[in-house]
């Protein structure tokens, strides 16, 4: 076994499938240097025709990004902040997203974007902070968000090797995260897969990414009055349905920690889906951002809009009450 | 054939083809209508008569033309354009996503501006493939003023990407004059990034060819892209709703003048009168024979409205929750 943090498996996921596939290449800002660490070292391995930085341009390499994806390579973009995915949303959404629908299925764009480092690092305010997935989910693009070092890997991996184009998500709550595993049986992780973190029989949580830890630690915590079952979709879209209604057949509440806004994110998603057809005996709460929510830049402030333990715990504790 | 009657074959092939499908939008048999390209078929003409059938470009929303004159098939474009099933497209693209990329055709774009980066990635790879592949930009004059073109001539540049940027300036972006919407001159946007630029008259099919030929040259060579302003006119309204919206932004004397100069007369005049007719005749036929198939030919199964959406096959719900995988 050995100790593998977050960052080191993006990067062994980028590095082992560069190494596999000489279609895949990385672009972006300042990878060469590897100012996150993910790209450190690829451009010593594979040179700088897979290993490019480019200008500050983001809405055209994204494009060309699209360009390289139709002529048959297999690119992988690094965008330095989250909130960059909104400057290119046309070149994703509009663009590539719908390449293969409109022109009847001719071509395919396996372009995955990546965000390492995404919500709240606190104290970046208001551009830096923004956690998108749900925009992207919403769209139709492929939205991954991984939890643990291992699925970090694993989706990373998966992602790439897809024929669409994928949006992963690496929050910047994640990034401390280390885990002891066996290397070797690092693997891809399947889209529309979710993971039980925490078997649980009284409520259902589902968190994403950093928040999955959030909500383990609250399920620690109440460990002696509520048995917690803490569910992962681990991607937005498609999204493990099944998984989610096996869980709820067993605990029937449901509680949404999301780190997006409230007003179309997440976890109105998961909350609406339950209610339409999976089994609830009593109402479902959700934890989110406020609606439209915009980080201030103070600590207490930042700290103060996200979704956090405080609150799913009241949460969990009022789902429960309201049943017994 | 020779140059003149094929560059006159294509100019008349998009002109009639054209006039065919504005037929069929005012019999509502093409539904959501068309951007025409009358009046600038020259440069379509032009540019395509320069490139290979592996060459790559990428059009606008008015790229009936570019589309044709690349070589895509009008039979499929018409039942395209009509909705069909035996459509380029099979019916999910239409007139504004007409697309046939075994002939390097990567897609008309409803989004102005939006075709240039894509073809300078695509070229860009095919270099690294090891392919001498040259990819054309089209976009109009209204699309230098969208950042992520600018942003595409400064990738292009920078890399020596062998990408042909071709601009048809015909004087309007949508109902805005040229004037009123660009500072400084069109060619500069380009020079400003060292990319060559030259101005030629887009009514003229031979100085088009001739232009594009030197930029193929060059960019298959190493050097680089290459910007061509293509002077032009647009003959028709910017999309047929003109028509019924009864919208008025251009002189009535500014319209005639530039119908003057006639792409398809400048170039059938290089031609005797027989084979003249005989292309005529040949293209009537065709188109004829497009209307029939595209009339005669199945419209897509709703059931299949969600299909290509994902190379991958079917993800996610349908909009009344059910499972689609």
């Amino acid at each position: 076994m050995a100790i593998l943090s977050y960052g080191k498996a993006l990067q062994r996921a980028l590095r082992d499938e560069m190494g596999l596939d000489d279609q895949v290449l990385v672009l972006g800002e300042d990878i060469r240097v590897g100012v996150n660490n993910v790209t450190t070292g690829l451009l010593a391995k594979f040179g700088e025709e897979r290993v490019i930085d480019t200008p500050l341009s983001e809405q055209a390499f994204t494009s060309f990004a699209t360009g390289l994806a139709m002529a048959g390579l297999r690119p992988v973009i690094e965008f330095q902040i989250p909130s960059l995915l909104f400057l290119v949303f046309e070149q994703i959404a509009n663009q590539a997203h719908k390449f293969s629908l409109m022109t009847g299925g001719q071509t395919r764009i396996p372009v995955t974007y990546f965000v390492p480092g995404s919500g709240s690092k606190t104290g970046w305010a208001g551009q830096h902070s923004d956690h998108p997935y749900s925009l992207f989910a919403h769209v139709g693009v492929k939205t991954v968000v991984p939890a643990t070092p291992s699925d970090a890997y694993g989706l990373f991996v998966t992602a790439i090797r897809d024929d669409d184009p994928v949006v992963i998500f690496a929050p910047a709550g994640a990034l401390h995260l280390r885990e002891d595993v066996d290397i070797a049986s690092l693997a891809p992780v399947p889209l529309g897969v979710g993971r039980v973190h925490r078997p649980g029989d009284d409520v259902t949580v589902v968190a994403v990414g950093h928040l999955v830890q959030v909500a383990l630690d609250a399920a620690e915590l109440l460990a002696d009055q509520i048995s917690v079952e803490v569910f992962d979709p681990r991607t937005l879209h498609p999204f493990d349905w099944a998984g989610l209604a096996a869980s709820l057949e067993k605990t029937g509440r449901l509680v949404v920690i999301d780190d997006s806004n409230r007003f179309c994110g997440l976890g109105a998603e998961v909350i609406a889906t339950a209610a339409e057809g999976m089994r609830l005996t009593t109402p479902p709460k959700r934890v989110t951002r406020p609606d439209g929510a915009v980080l201030p830049f103070a600590r207490d402030l930042d700290m103060a809009l996200q979704p956090g333990s405080g609150q799913l715990i009241n949460a969990i504790q009022e789902v429960v009450k309201a049943a017994r | 054939m020779s140059i003149d009657a094929t560059l006159y074959r294509t100019i008349r092939l998009i002109r009639r083809f054209e006039e065919r499908a504005i037929e069929l939008v005012n019999t509502g048999e093409i539904v959501g209508g068309i951007h025409p390209y009358i009046g600038q078929e020259a440069i379509a003409a032009g540019v395509c008569a320069a490139l290979r059938d592996t060459d790559i470009i990428t059009s606008t929303h008015r790229g009936h033309g570019h589309v044709l004159a690349k070589g895509a098939d009008p039979v499929r474009m018409l039942a395209e354009l009509c909705g069909r099933v035996t459509g380029l497209n099979q019916g999910r693209g239409g007139s504004m996503h007409a697309a046939d990329f075994g002939l390097g055709i990567y897609g008309a774009n409803g989004i102005v501006g939006a075709g240039g980066a894509i073809a300078v990635g695509a070229a860009w790879a095919k270099r690294r493939q090891g392919h001498d592949t040259v990819s054309v930009s089209f976009f109009g004059d209204g699309a230098v003023n969208q950042g992520v073109l600018l942003e595409a001539f400064n990738l292009a540049a920078l890399w020596r990407v062998p990408t042909l940027f071709i601009c048809e300036n015909n004087g309007y972006a949508t109902t805005l004059t040229t004037e009123a919407a660009i500072a400084g001159s069109i060619t500069e946007r380009a020079t400003a990034f060292g990319i060559p630029a030259i101005t030629v008259d887009g009514m003229d099919a031979h100085a088009v060819l001739d232009a594009t030929r030197t930029a193929v040259e060059l960019a298959r060579s190493g050097g680089g892209p290459s910007f061509v302003e293509c002077r032009t006119y647009r003959f028709d309204a910017h999309h047929t709703w003109e028509h019924k919206a009864r919208v008025r932004y251009r002189p009535v004397e500014e319209m005639e003048t530039g119908r003057l100069r006639d792409p398809m007369e400048i170039q059938g005049a290089l031609l005797d009168p027989a084979t003249r007719a005989e292309i005529d005749a040949e293209i009537e036929e065709l188109l004829e024979h497009a209307v029939d198939f595209a009339r005669s030919s199945a419209s897509p199964d709703p059931a299949r409205a969600m299909d290509y959406l994902y190379a991958t096959g079917p993800l996610g719900r349908d909009g009344t929750g059910l499972a689609v995988a």
